[in-house]
């Protein structure tokens, strides 16, 4: 018995450690218990009664290789609206934030590095207002979500030239 | 290897506080239209103080491009000018002082300024203070040649704020003399840093810091390094900037779904929305007057506004070009400065406000966060050289250029602050 549970914990420890692989949310590792051997003999043994176990449900926010793994969305240049190719990335991670009201988001704009650092925030902005409005009219609840702007000061790709603004004209889905 | 290093820090250090290692350099091209031409003399006993007050006052004004510098050697002697001798070398007006150290270990620097066409004295000042405010006291004094001889009160003893930034990953917000040395550090951060705005009364610095992984105002005390948060309202919290009556600052909030421009006293308390439009209004400066000129895109592209201070009906101010952006008013409310886009290039213009002519002050291509000297005769930007972001001054009349370089990092958003007492 005592044996069984604890392959059950090193099974479920080890979901949670594989599970922890992706930089977001870190679980607490499980805390370690010593528990008191049982002292009062049992009257008859039982030797047909199956103890089950669960494992724990993955995160699907914690899947590597899921959905929820793509937190970006691309736009135009001079372009405040979410492309197609985006909206995926929108819907996906709408429909997570509906089914886990606990969890919620910051959206942070992006833009290329052309132009005023000021003017710049406020167009990131707009892109992160962008991926909020779209995520709300898909039902997603505004205490759920912030839209921030980093404007040019945080750029994904270095260098000045189209591949680089490209990368860099973005929004962010970051989880708190 | 320890030892070493030690060894290296302290001929650091010793270079530091002879003032032979530049923590910027200074290329000056150009001159003002009427040169001045005045002779400095080596100050009498100058060398027992930790910098070399005669040189300092020379670099001071020569940066200025308003002063043509006539070599004096060193005078000793501050009574019996023979004022014939240096009118006859072309000096219109002659700088000459001494150094003195006290029983209690300050410096008295004794300065006189003379005309050398009247054969009269203009001015003198006498200043004791401790060792580490030698640089000060040269600063003082060519900030009254300035004033004595074009009657417009100098800048040199001002200070700047700009933010210093090493690989994307490491910023730090800086304050330095106006020449770019004596450099403190204000704050240290691993995220981005911008938008720094002085106080009036040169104590504080508002800025926006990315700590907390989006926009957020802050505001805070140099002198015992308390923060204040301004302004952390849902969304990005950017573009401060302070009121003339140093009680309130204006803001830029997308708390109500789009960048907005806000007034918030200084400790963060009663916030009131001022600008009221559909586009991105950004980017508040303070008019003397108390008016507020700022960057809106509500008819298109970027163009610079202008309204009350409580807000109301906003009037165009530029209309040339379609990126107009980070207007400065100067402290007489005459001149705007600004970043203009032509071309693909930005570049500094500046604008006379009662007649609307407009004049190109730059010729880079990347220029940002313009920002007026106190007493409205310079403007100093940001700019890139040599794939560098570094400052540039010029005067606003574009005849008079400055370009400071540092060794190391990327020199952004400068900020001029305010005349102290």
């Amino acid at each position: 018995m005592r044996k069984l549970s604890s392959l059950a914990f090193i099974v479920t420890t080890a979901a949670i450690l594989s599970a922890c692989s992706t930089p977001v949310k870190i679980a607490e590792p499980a805390k370690v218990e010593e528990r008191q051997v049982e002292q009062k003999p049992q009257p008859q043994p039982d030797t047909r009664t199956v103890a089950p176990v669960e494992t724990k449900s993955l995160d699907p926010l914690d899947d590597p290789k899921g959905v929820l793994a793509n937190r970006s969305v691309y736009f135009d240049f001079d372009s405040y609206v979410v492309r197609d190719d985006g909206k995926p990335v929108v819907e996906n991670h709408s429909a997570y934030l509906a089914k886990n009201k606990a969890r919620s988001i910051l959206i942070q704009g992006n833009t290329d590095e052309r132009g005023g650092a000021e003017y710049n925030l406020a167009l990131g902005q707009k892109r992160a207002e962008a991926v909020r409005k779209a995520m709300t009219t898909l039902g997603v609840p505004e205490s759920q979500i912030e839209a921030v702007s980093l404007g040019k000061e945080k750029p994904k790709a270095s260098g000045s030239n189209e591949e680089a603004w490209a990368q860099n004209r973005r929004a962010d889905i970051v989880y708190k | 290897m320890k030892k070493l290093n030690q060894a290296i820090l302290s001929a650091t250090l010793a270079l530091a506080a002879g003032g032979a290692l530049a923590q910027m350099r200074i290329e000056i091209s150009g001159v003002g239209s009427n040169q001045i031409p005045v002779a400095v003399a080596g100050f009498a006993d100058e060398n027992i103080a930790p910098q070399q007050i005669s040189a300092i006052i020379k670099a001071d004004l020569e940066r200025s491009g308003a002063f043509k510098l006539i070599d004096a050697g060193v005078i000793t002697s501050m009574s019996n000018i023979d004022y014939g001798t240096w009118k006859a070398k072309g000096a219109d007006a002659l700088v000459v002082g001494t150094v003195a150290k006290s029983a209690a270990g300050d410096f008295e620097v004794r300065y006189k300024l003379f005309d050398t066409v009247k054969q009269s004295e203009l001015s003198q000042l006498n200043v004791a203070r401790a060792p580490q405010f030698t640089r000060l006291t040269a600063h003082n004094i060519a900030d009254d040649v300035y004033l004595k001889l074009t009657g417009i009160r100098g800048a040199f003893s001002t200070r700047i704020a700009y933010v210093k930034e090493y690989d994307k990953r490491h910023y730090e917000l800086l304050v330095a003399d106006a020449d770019g040395e004596g450099e403190q550090m204000a704050l240290r951060s691993n995220e981005p840093i911008i938008s720094p705005s002085w106080s009036p009364d040169g104590t504080k610095v508002a800025y926006v810091s990315f700590e907390q992984k989006k926009p957020v105002v802050y505001v805070q005390n140099l002198i015992n390094r308390a923060r204040t948060v301004v302004a952390n309202e849902k969304g990005s919290n950017s573009s401060p900037v302070w009121a003339p009556t140093g009680n309130k600052l204006a803001v830029s909030l997308s708390k109500d779904g789009h960048t907005q421009i806000y007034t918030v006293n200084a400790d963060g308390g009663n916030l009131k929305r001022v600008s009221n439009s559909a586009g991105i209004d950004s980017e508040a400066n303070f008019a003397p007057d108390g008016s507020i000129y700022f960057m809106s895109d509500r008819s298109g592209g970027p163009q610079i506004y202008r309204m009350n201070g409580d807000g109301g009906d906003a009037k165009r101010v530029t209309f040339t070009g379609n990126y107009n952006i980070s207007p400065r008013v100067s402290a007489d409310g005459k001149t705007l400065a600004y970043i203009s886009r032509r071309d693909g290039n930005y570049q500094l213009y500046a604008m006379d406000l009662a007649s609307g002519q407009e004049q190109r002050l730059s010729d880079s291509t990347d220029d940002q966060y313009p920002s007026f000297a106190p007493n409205g005769k310079y403007i100093m930007y940001a700019t890139q050289a040599g794939g560098r972001k570094s400052l540039a001054v010029v005067s606003v009349d574009g005849r008079v250029k400055q370009r400071l370089t540092t060794q190391a990092g990327n020199i952004k958003e400068p900020t001029w602050g305010p005349f102290m007492q």
